[in-house]
């Protein structure tokens, strides 16, 4: 079995629109979130959200390439620039070399509503344009980068909810490690326009908490009241070891164990026996033991039901070595089929920079969070081996250990 | 509308929006062949020939249309 490094990381979230600019936040515990005006006529319950700011492409990338990206292929574009200049891989070698990619992205539908829009006024579908198409396909990340980026391997969107960004890490590992591809560009993306997350927020998920958009989001907290929606993209270059040796790489670190598994259950309902087996695996895959964990970056989306089932579980498996733990997502929200891709590269940067980022607006615990060690202020910590969770509607979970090499 | 304003309105679109260099843009060019416009760029020049000049194009009717020139002939004569 080959293993498999991170050569490159990339990231555009509303804590920052690259390395350096997350990081700031993740040392200071600084939130993204706040109102979207346009949700509250439009009938939400929540116009909370993660505020991204929209980048320019125009001199970036001509007009046919810019046309066929939707707003998430916009942030999974800065995205992926980031990475592989971060990787050193530059046009030449992009041009010369096979590189595969496996996407987390599970909508496009601002532009779905868009088309539907012009095609009910003009009653003609020629009138939609030529990048309609290419936006509103639920491939419309990989499709696009594969394209910029002259990408020539595997190539391929990963759907599987909010779990979406850490099955496309989960699959990058497998392809390398069994020796089908040398490189892979894996990641994670999230619209966050007001059209996308209307079904989302009538399902009363989100959180209410408008007077105070930076203390709405509070996994593991007693007072939650649902999860804060979010989005950007996150994209690591994931590199067969010796490839990476070979070519001078910086190794950032290695991806040592992916567990999966689904719980079989209800729609929305998350389980703590499904997130157990995930984790196991993943601790398993990597040969790694609980006690060998220095971190665990929680999906905890502060939902009351998600957390208190995810805190049983990490209670369940390390609650006896008191693993520090912390969700990122009470300063981002819910970065959505993103979080899993995202949640590696702040995993990433604290695994480097030697801190823990503070799991923000934990005040109380409940019955279920008070047996863990949740991180509650920035601390310096030097981590080696690193678990992040996530978990998706129908019940589908994915764990990742990366570990410094 | 004059045909110098039908002129100034493509030429402004194509460089403004189809992104085609200005110094391309002359009366004998090649739509295809000089000014590089495939069958994609096409579908959004209908869409703005539709904003701009209130009608929609049909390909059929653009079979002998292969100049720059020739466009702005064929615009002039559906907006007249």
């Amino acid at each position: 079995m080959k293993r498999v490094v991170i050569t490159g990381a990339g990231i555009y979230s509303c804590i920052g629109k690259n390395l350096s600019e997350v990081l700031e936040s993740l040392k200071t515990g600084k939130s993204g979130i706040g109102i979207d005006p346009l949700r509250i006529p439009y009938g939400y319950r929540s116009p909370l959200t993660g505020i991204v700011e929209h980048p320019q492409l125009k001199g970036l990338l001509d007009r046919r390439m810019r046309i066929g990206l939707a707003e998430e292929g916009e942030y999974a574009f800065m995205a992926t620039s980031e990475a592989f200049k971060n990787a050193k891989i530059d046009s030449d070698y992009l041009e010369n070399n096979e590189i595969g990619i496996f996407y987390g992205n599970d909508s496009s539908a601002k532009a779905v509503i868009d088309t539907h829009g012009i095609i009910t006024e003009k009653r003609d579908t020629q009138l939609v344009g030529s990048g309609a198409i290419f936006q509103s396909m639920n491939s419309t990340v990989t499709m696009n980068l594969s394209t910029i980026f002259k990408l020539k391997g595997v190539n391929m969107t990963i759907s599987a909810a909010c779990a979406s960004g850490s099955h496309a890490i989960g699959l990058g590992l497998l392809f390398i490690r069994n020796g089908l591809q040398n490189m892979v560009v894996c990641g994670g993306a999230q619209e966050t326009n007001y059209l996308s997350m209307g079904s989302f927020d009538g399902i009363s998920a989100f959180s209410t908490r408008i007077e105070e958009p930076t203390k709405a989001s509070r996994p593991f907290d007693i007072s939650r009241d649902g999860l804060v929606p979010s989005g950007g993209a996150a994209t690591l270059i994931l590199e067969e070891y010796e490839h990476a040796v070979k070519r001078g790489a910086t190794i950032l670190a290695e991806v040592a164990g992916y567990g999966f598994s689904s719980n079989g259950g209800n729609i929305s309902q998350p389980s703590d026996i499904g997130s157990i087996i995930s984790m196991q695996r993943s601790l398993e895959d990597s040969h790694l033991k609980i006690a060998d964990i220095d971190y665990i970056n929680a999906h905890a989306t502060s939902t009351p039901q998600g957390d208190a089932f995810e805190a049983k579980a990490l209670d369940q498996l390390f609650g006896n070595v008191h693993t520090p733990i912390s969700s990122t997502k009470s300063m981002t929200g819910h970065e959505c089929w993103m979080a899993g891709a995202s949640e590696i590269v702040y995993s990433l940067l604290m695994m480097q920079h030697n801190f823990i980022a503070p799991n923000i607006n934990f005040e109380t615990p409940d019955e279920f969070s008070k047996n863990l060690n949740i991180i509650t202020q920035p601390i310096e910590k030097k981590l080696n081996i690193i678990l992040s969770n996530s978990f998706g509607f129908g019940g589908t979970n994915s764990a990742l250990i990366i570990k410094k090499l | 509308m004059t045909r110098e304003e039908i002129i100034s309105t493509v030429n402004n679109f194509l460089i403004e929006e189809i992104e085609i260099e200005e110094t391309k843009i002359k009366d004998e060019a090649l739509l295809k062949e000089d000014l590089g416009i495939d069958s994609l760029d096409f579908v959004d020049i209908v869409v703005i020939v539709e904003q701009h000049f209130g009608f929609k194009i049909k390909p059929e009717e653009m079979s002998n249309v292969k100049t720059l020139s020739q466009f702005y002939d064929y615009i002039q004569k559906k907006i007249q």
